[in-house]
């Protein structure tokens, strides 16, 4: 039991307001990931959900009953910091049990408890270390074992991964993943990783400059971004984005070519609109056996992947940059001109002043 | 380690050590290899007779009533002069850690008194304490607290208790002002979502932290009120009312220079080296070791 409400919630420092009306809905057991540039105020949102922040205006309730009022402790909610907060001076074991002996459980209840929470996470044999003389893979383990084994209704992470090294991020993401599910815990999760948010959340919020941009599926995310900002944001390499104007028809026109780039069937009733033309690096590719090519690209630079093939350049020696990601099969040459095409059904449409999704 | 190579030179070290070397010998070394010669002579008041007595002085010490008299005074007075300094400062330092606004203001004005001399200190606590003009007095005698420290041994001690760790307070203040604030927020943040009220969370998570601090001061302050204190004693009591206020450095000074028993003197000198050796040593050892935050 543990759904989270979140109604136009606002949160300023003194007169600099950082949070400008967050509305969420979290339903019970789920994976909830907030994921944004730094400064964008995820940290902010979720101390606030944890009580570690007053909440300025708004409401937050947790299992239907408002937590505005209430002290970090009776929220029924656990958090894992970035930095672990595991208690230097105590053991693992002591580390896990405080919350417990707070509470005053019965001792074999802390111990069944704590030996159950270890056993999860494999960290039985360090129970009687002090934090220090872990590895940080280890520590961040204690700090998870510190969370569920006061049973919460809500797990709240801040950029839990974030000190761990490349590979031991992708494997602590897995267990996280899979601790989730195995206890159906409501989360929430907070980071500026994209890979991560991409892959742990059943929903996503984006969030920019204090406020949530969308709220939808990683994957209706990735495929139907929202706002400008998002479909820059999510996905790697980054959207391209051209300065278009849309003509009769829906003809994607870009000022200094003559022929138009694409043809868009849902911008035609927006003729004459300057807009943002967001096309992925993935979804550029050389033409087909008789298909003819979209565009030139002049090759500036190329960054070879392996797998893939990232080439940097200009669409026929305009000032517009454009990234295409190919397969690693295909040669490209710096200083070379690569016929590319893109489908239409492949191209983003944002207003040019308010960055809004327009069609596609 | 510096190989030799770096210096082409043969005596070219050794002349960037001497400064260093002679001011070692001649302030410390020299009067400390004096006062242990000085504490095996017995010597007349005119100056004109000297005996070598071996530790004749020290073995007169003990059975000194006076001397252990002044033992226990040294203990009541330092063991008191640290718990109310450490005690005054760690309060001040978790008060001014919660203080947002205007907080350097508040800092600034807690660290004034370390600056000011303790002989100065000292003559201000006298006034205040004074029973004809002091106003803490005239306070006390107002709720009906019979207080002369001029005449009751108890009241002097308690005045130069004060005296001694108003003056520490800052320094204590310092450091734990510092040893709070590199404990991170969040470990204060978790202990409050694992259930922890404001007072347990001292005493379980932000106390234990500060122990290599307190440690630290411990050490420090000890060594203050057993030998920096003599110019507070000077200034206020001059160890009396009949001694009650005669710590051990104190004693130094009133038997070699007013008593002119330089032999007693030196002998108690050079117990006080030791005491001061020992308490050296434990902080070396020991105050190197620091709590680690675990991050
Ligand atoms: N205690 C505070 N006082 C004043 N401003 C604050 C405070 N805490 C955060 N802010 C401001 O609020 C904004 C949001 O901060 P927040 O920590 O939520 O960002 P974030 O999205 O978590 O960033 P990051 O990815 O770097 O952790 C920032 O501009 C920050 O400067
Ligand atoms: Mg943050």
């Amino acid at each position: 039991m543990g759904a989270i409400g979140i109604r136009d919630v606002r949160k300023s420092f003194g007169r600099t307001q950082v949070i400008h009306g967050v509305d969420l809905d979290v339903a019970d057991g789920e994976f909830i990931v907030v994921v944004g540039p730094s400064g964008c105020g995820k940290s902010t949102l979720l101390r606030m959900v944890a009580g570690l922040e007053e909440i300025t205006e708004g409401e937050i309730a947790i299992a239907g009953r408002s937590v505005n009022k209430l002290e970090p402790k009776e929220r029924g909610i656990a958090m894992v910091f970035q930095n672990y907060a595991l208690y230097p001076h105590m053991s693992v074991y002591a580390n896990m049990a405080y919350g417990l002996k707070i509470a005053r459980k019965p001792k074999d209840e802390i111990d069944r408890r704590v030996r159950e929470a270890a056993r999860i996470l494999a960290i039985e044999d360090y129970l009687e270390r002090r934090p220090g003389q872990l590895s940080g893979g280890q520590r961040q383990r204690v700090a998870m074992g510190r969370a569920i084994v006061r049973d919460p209704s809500v797990f709240l992470f801040d950029e839990p991964l974030s000190n761990l090294d490349a590979k031991l991020r992708v494997q602590m993401r897995l267990e996280i993943k899979q601790l989730q599910r195995r206890l159906g815990t409501t989360s929430l999760y907070v980071t500026h990783d994209q890979v991560e948010a991409m892959t742990l959340a059943d929903r996503l919020v984006v969030m920019n400059a204090g406020v949530a941009e969308q709220i939808d599926t990683p994957l209706e995310v990735y495929q139907r971004p929202a706002t400008r900002f998002v479909a820059g944001f999510i996905g790697s390499p980054a959207m391209n984005f051209l300065d278009a104007r849309i003509a009769e028809g829906g003809d994607l026109r870009l000022p200094e070519l003559e022929d138009p780039l694409a043809r868009h069937p849902g911008a035609s009733n927006h003729a004459g609109r300057a807009v943002s033309l967001g096309v992925r690096p993935e979804h550029l590719r050389p033409p087909e056996n008789g298909e003819a090519p979209g565009f030139q690209l002049s090759v500036d630079l190329v960054e070879t992947l392996g797998a893939d093939t990232l080439a940097h350049g200009r669409i026929d020696d305009t000032r517009h940059e454009l990234t295409a990601r190919l397969p690693g099969t295909h040669k490209v040459a710096e200083g070379e001109r690569v016929p590319l095409t893109v489908d239409a059904s492949a191209l983003h449409l944002f207003d040019a002043q308010s960055g809004q999704r327009i069609a596609g | 380690m510096l190989k030799r190579v770096h210096f082409k030179h043969p005596v070219l070290p050794y002349l960037l050590v001497a400064p260093q070397l002679a001011v070692t010998l001649i302030f410390f070394i020299w009067p400390a290899a004096q006062a242990l010669w000085q504490s095996m002579l017995v010597q007349d008041a005119f100056g004109l007779g000297t005996q070598f007595v071996w530790f004749q002085n020290y073995l007169e010490l003990w059975g000194d009533p006076q001397y252990l008299n002044s033992i226990k005074v040294t203990a009541i007075f330092t063991i008191s002069v640290t718990a109310l300094g450490i005690g005054s400062g760690l309060f001040l330092a978790t008060m001014a850690d919660r203080v947002i606004r205007f907080a350097s203001g508040y800092r600034t004005l807690l660290i004034t008194p370390y600056a000011v001399a303790p002989a100065v200190a000292g003559v201000l606590w006298l006034f205040l304490f004074n029973p004809t003009v002091g106003i803490l007095a005239y306070l006390m005698q107002g709720m009906g607290i019979a207080w002369n420290p001029l005449v009751n041994g108890e009241d002097a001690m308690i005045m130069v208790i004060i005296a001694a760790a108003w003056k520490q307070v800052s320094y204590n203040f310092v450091f734990f002002l510092a040893g709070l604030q590199s404990i991170p927020r969040s470990l204060i943040e978790a202990a409050a979502i694992d259930g922890a009220g404001p007072f347990r969370r001292f005493w379980t998570v932000i106390f234990p932290l500060l122990s290599p601090t307190t440690f630290f001061l411990m050490v420090v302050n000890l060594v203050y009120a057993f030998f920096e204190t003599f110019a507070t004693i000077h200034a206020t009591t001059s160890g009396g009312p009949s001694n009650a206020t005669n710590i051990m450095v104190y004693k130094v000074y009133k038997d070699g220079f007013v008593g002119l028993d330089l032999g007693s003197s030196a002998a108690q000198s050079v117990v006080l080296m030791f005491i001061v050796i020992a308490l050296t040593v434990v902080q070396f050892r020991y105050v190197e070791r620091r709590v680690e935050y675990g991050t």
